[in-house]
């Protein structure tokens, strides 16, 4: 297999199937989740619990539970820093924007590449960063499992292969390009049936939780 | 057609000076990336090279890169190393037809057995070998047979490179690349729908001189005209880093010649050299004339997404197949969850109070 044929593939089938589990997996695992449903609430509601809902997507994206921020301030600093870096490059690279417009129809301006390397590279040191955190700090370690580690690897493997094939390190960009889509096809595999679903679920966890807890209590 | 001239006699019998011929060795060496001191050691070689004899076969093709060819203004260096080689079959530049050119070619390849520069342009269809035939002889029959007394083999043009046009799917005729047949003789790729002249004379040049085929990348191309991909050296690439885009081809992204990545240039996986040496004595070439590139040089290239499609944008249609991984996962995710529905309904259903009383009498026996 020659690198044409790889890229070819990468850009076709492998990302047909990749595609087709990503969204299977999330699919079911939606259904699933929401239609647990919750045990009938026999008491009187304090209030319907929507407003606290959204609340709490606020309070617990940090900034205002000042007391968790500052005990867990690594871990809020750099999620924050690590997420918009990655988002920058996924969303604001024109090449991906291309992607996304063609299958959504729409596309929107990007960002040149220099401020999109700045942001890859950004993502890359606090990814690193966090990892080490992870391996050092004796509860992050205590608390992590297998997974927690893979799930990192397949984070990080997409941002250093872009960062690789813009600037075209070690090998020619043809092979680059295909081993940096595939690594998007792996972690679009993986990411239903791990950890990586909170980018679905994390919010109306989020609402969730506030809900739940606005509901309890009694009224003043 | 035996020309026991040297290349030097030639050339002075054409009235090139020494001068000229110098410079032509100083064009071809920078062409190819040496070192100036390997200037005077082409000059020496090609000065004491006799015609080499050169067999021309065409196969599966369109004769455009024979056009390519042709097409070089006289007197450019591409007329002159064609003016000393000695072309002794060409089906479509020779005078000669019907059994007097199988003659000319048999006599050639029997005379030069063992020495000869094989070309070859075309794929060659494998499917059923009467698809394309010369004189009642098949391609493949031909290329065997030719294959076997050259000493080197040039692939010129994709279709004879990575199996071309013909290759693309469906694949009618079986066209396979000459690679896929010729396993024990050296073969160089010079690749493109149709490859740079200079670059086809360049390769004959640096075979010439050295008496063995240039440094090749993983698909067998020399890499001194094919190491650096056209994005790289593009000089539109600056509007790719800022952002800016022609989206159509009429806007005015595209009157200030902004990058044409969106409207499906294939240059950043396309391996040649045209936006260095361009084309047509270096007047233009096909970014320059406002069309991306088609990565013609590169295998695979008619079914490479469309031409008009962004290379980041997939080959298959992904709402598609997402609305099949959509349609399933609904389906046995709803069943799934109606199951775990029904499980919870049943646990409660099944659920038995226990009283005080039952526990102490259980105690109690």
């Amino acid at each position: 297999m020659n690198s044409m044929d790889f890229l070819l593939w990468v850009r076709g089938p492998g990302l047909a199937i990749a595609s087709i589990i990503f969204v299977f997996g999330m699919t079911l695992r939606m259904f699933e989740i929401f239609m647990l449903g919750r045990k009938k609430n026999l008491a009187e509601l304090r209030s319907s619990g929507v407003k606290e809902g959204f609340r709490t997507i606020i309070t617990r994206s940090g900034g205002v539970d000042t007391y968790t921020t500052k005990r867990t301030m690594f871990t809020h600093i750099s999620g924050w820093v690590f997420h918009l870096g990655m988002f920058t490059a996924i969303f604001l690279l024109a090449p991906h924007i291309e992607l996304f417009k063609s299958f959504l129809g729409f596309g929107w301006p990007a960002l040149p590449t220099a401020i999109v390397d700045l942001a890859t590279v950004i993502a890359l040191i606090t990814l690193l960063a966090i990892l080490f955190h992870r391996l050092t700090s004796p509860v992050m370690r205590f608390l992590s499992v297998g997974q927690d580690y893979v799930v990192w690897a397949l984070t990080f493997l997409p941002l250093l292969t872009g960062y690789m094939t813009y600037h075209h390190l070690f090998f020619p960009y043809t092979w680059l390009l295909g081993i940096h889509i595939l690594s998007i096809c792996v972690l679009l595999v993986v990411f239903p049936f791990t950890k990586l679903t909170h980018a679905v679920t994390v919010f109306t966890s989020r609402w969730y939780n506030g809900y739940m807890a606005g509901q309890k209590g009694v009224k003043q | 057609m035996a020309d026991d001239r040297t290349l030097a006699d030639i050339l002075r019998s054409q009235g090139i000076s020494r001068r000229g011929f110098l410079k032509f060795c100083a064009t071809t060496a920078s062409m190819m990336a040496l070192s100036p001191a390997m200037v005077p050691k082409i000059a020496e070689a090609l000065e004491n090279a006799k015609r080499p004899s050169v067999i021309w076969l065409s196969f599966q093709e369109c004769t455009g890169c024979t056009e390519s060819l042709t097409r070089s203004h006289a007197p450019t260096i591409e007329k002159l190393i064609f003016d000393v080689i000695s072309l002794d079959h060409h089906h479509t530049l020779m005078a000669a037809s019907g059994h007097a050119v199988d003659e000319a070619m048999q006599e050639a390849m029997k005379e030069n057995y063992g020495k000869y520069l094989l070309i070859v342009d075309g794929s060659i269809p494998v499917g059923n070998p009467a698809y394309s035939t010369i004189g009642g002889v098949s391609n493949l029959e031909m290329l065997k047979d030719a294959a076997k007394g050259a000493a080197a083999i040039v692939s010129v043009g994709t279709c004879a490179a990575f199996g071309g046009l013909p290759y693309a799917k469906p694949n009618p005729t079986g066209a396979v690349p000459v690679t896929e047949i010729i396993k024990d003789k050296p073969i160089i790729n010079v690749p493109g729908c149709p490859p740079i002249p200079v670059v086809i004379t360049g390769v004959l040049a640096q075979f010439l001189t050295f008496g063995k085929l240039p440094e090749m990348d993983e698909l067998g191309r020399p890499m001194a005209f094919f190491g650096k991909n056209i994005h790289d050296r593009c000089y539109r690439r600056p509007f790719y880093e800022r952002g800016e885009f022609a989206e159509t081809f009429d806007d005015e992204g595209a009157k200030k010649g902004w990058c044409l990545f969106k409207l499906g240039c294939k240059g950043p996986v396309t391996y040649n050299a045209c936006a260095t040496t361009k084309w047509n004595e270096g007047t233009s070439w096909p970014v320059e004339s406002g069309h991306g590139c088609l990565g013609c040089s590169q295998p695979n290239f008619w079914d490479m997404g469309g031409f008009y499609n962004a290379l980041s944008t997939p080959t298959i249609d992904i709402a598609k197949t997402a609305a099949v991984g959509l349609a399933a996962g609904a389906a046995i995710g709803v069943a799934a969850g109606a199951l775990n529905r029904s499980k919870k309904a049943k646990a409660a259903r099944e659920h038995e109070t226990v009283t005080v009383n039952d526990l102490e009498k259980g105690a109690k026996s």
